[in-house]
């Protein structure tokens, strides 16, 4: 890890919370009224984010031999299997109480939203128990 | 039909949106990485725990540029701020709510090798079916769980 990506990681991720703050999807009551059906935003976000980022993975690989700062490009790859589809279904229950997700939780505490340091260091523990317990 | 359904306008979610994209897009072209926001949680977990589970190349190895990602979040709600003049705001879900929830949320997303971020964006823009039924798993186990918690008088 040269020190170049970290900087870029560090100004991607300022970009990625300064997007989570202004679409609001750092208010977790907003994420929950869209759980509720009454402001269907998030899917606006979401669908945004993914149209652009899906240009931008399947063109640059295409379009360039290797990254700007780097030497390969990345995959994300995700298995079928039961923990993957029951992790999400126990991260949606968590979702619906809690309104939060951990992008927003850590860019909401850039802007004074304070509770979700609750929330940060809840993930925190919920990772170290799937982690001690049932890690593999 | 746009003020039923959208009650709070749609340029702020669309710009947003096309914002965490560009974010994403952008981590990717200059340095090769792809990946969302939730494996930070166990990753930094990797500098205090000897547990070997934390331990594993996958998390030593990338728990530098994920904490440095981690830390541009937060810029980035700082920069909001101090950018649209709002001041601070804090959210009143209940404590309890909060607490349980991000538990939940860490543990479930640690498990499953991806959150809102990990599966939804980057799973999804790298055409991962597997994510796909991640994301369709979580919004219904999402939605019927805060619909059911207004039932019960919670937030």
């Amino acid at each position: 890890m040269n020190p170049i990506q970290l900087i870029w990681a560090l100004i991607s991720g300022a970009l990625f919370g300064f997007g989570l703050s202004l679409s609001t999807m750092t208010h977790p009551e907003v994420v929950l009224s869209f759980l509720r059906f009454t402001d269907f935003g998030l899917l606006l976000v979401l669908g945004g984010a993914v149209t652009v980022a899906t240009l931008c993975y399947q063109l640059a690989p295409r379009l360039l031999a290797k990254p700007l700062f780097g030497e390969v490009w990345g995959k994300y790859p995700s298995e079928l299997n039961t923990r993957t589809i029951g992790g999400a279904a126990v991260f949606g229950i968590g979702w619906g109480i809690a309104g939060v997700c951990p992008g927003p939780a850590i860019a909401g505490l850039g802007s004074g939203n304070w509770p979700l340091f609750l929330v940060v260091l809840a993930i925190f523990a919920g990772a170290w128990v799937q982690g001690r317990f049932f890690g593999s | 039909m746009i003020e039923q359904y959208f009650p709070n306008g749609i340029g702020h979610y669309l710009a947003g949106g096309l914002m965490i994209g560009a974010a994403v897009g952008l981590l990717f072209i200059t340095t090769g990485l792809k990946g969302g926001m939730s494996t930070v949680f166990s990753s930094t977990w990797s500098f205090v725990s000897k547990i070997p589970f934390f331990q594993q190349a996958r998390f030593t190895e990338s728990r530098l540029w994920r904490l440095a990602f981690a830390a541009g979040l937060i810029l980035g709600g700082l920069a909001w701020m101090l950018f649209s003049g709002s001041g601070t705001w804090q959210t009143g879900i209940p404590w309890r709510q909060l607490i349980v929830g991000g538990f939940l949320v860490g543990f479930g997303a640690r498990l499953s090798n991806g959150c809102t971020s990990g599966h939804g964006i980057c799973g999804l823009a790298s055409f991962q079916m597997p994510s796909l039924l991640a994301v369709l798993t979580f919004l219904a186990t999402g939605i019927v769980t805060a619909q059911l918690m207004v039932r019960i008088g919670g937030m």
